[in-house]
């Protein structure tokens, strides 16, 4: 019936109007998706469509860069730019880097 | 897909379905009935593009009227209040005339 994420008539509650400056990391994603679709390896459909089955859960559940750049995964390694296995390596190569990072 | 199915000021229905699937027609606007107000480009179907495909030849784009007080039936604007929806012609039907008499 109705998809999660097509809320139009909906009761949204107070808009939270404070302004914030985007993270270096937001940024980048925002960067990213603008090289991709420059590159024509995704479509602003796509991208769309990997938040809209991303899950009601994990949709209320992540920011608005969140959701991109969880989308952006989906449809590189669904147009074969990416495996599944390599983006699992890296995240964990990452994470390991960051709790290195924070340890004194 | 060159020539418009529609023409300016024509009734339309906007068909009531509900696939899985990227979709740009609005659930709330789904099965209203509105006028069109504009006849615009075709563009790449975007269910298609959604999916990786092109999206070609595309799909003609209208942009059609309703009128608030038939798309909530609570609406508590002015009678005269209008929303323009844009919408793809596969999510377009005609409205039949009803025959005087």
């Amino acid at each position: 019936m109705r998809a999660y994420h097509d809320l139009g008539g909906l009761p949204g509650g107070p808009i939270d109007r404070t302004e914030h400056d985007a993270a270096l990391w937001e940024k980048r994603v925002h960067a990213m998706v603008g090289l991709l679709s420059e590159q024509k390896l995704i479509t602003s459909d796509e991208m769309r469509h990997g938040i809209e089955t991303l899950g009601e859960a994990e949709y209320e559940r992540l920011s608005y860069y969140e959701r991109w750049i969880e989308s952006v995964a989906r449809v590189l390694v669904q147009r074969g730019v990416l495996t599944t296995d390599e983006l699992g390596r890296k995240l964990t190569e990452v994470e390991a880097r960051e709790v290195e990072a924070r340890e004194p | 897909m060159s020539e418009p199915s529609f023409v300016l000021g024509e009734r339309v229905r906007v068909r009531r379905a509900f696939p899985p699937g990227h979709v740009r027609a609005p659930y709330y606007i789904r099965g209203k009935t509105g006028v069109v107000e504009r006849v615009l480009a075709v563009f790449p179907d975007p269910e298609e593009r959604a999916v990786g495909r092109t999206g070609l030849p595309g799909r003609r784009l209208y942009r059609v009227r309703f009128r608030q007080p038939e798309v909530w039936p609570d609406y508590a604007g002015s009678r005269a209040d209008t929303v323009d929806v844009e919408i793809y012609e596969n999510w377009l039907e005609r409205v039949a005339l009803k025959v005087q008499g």
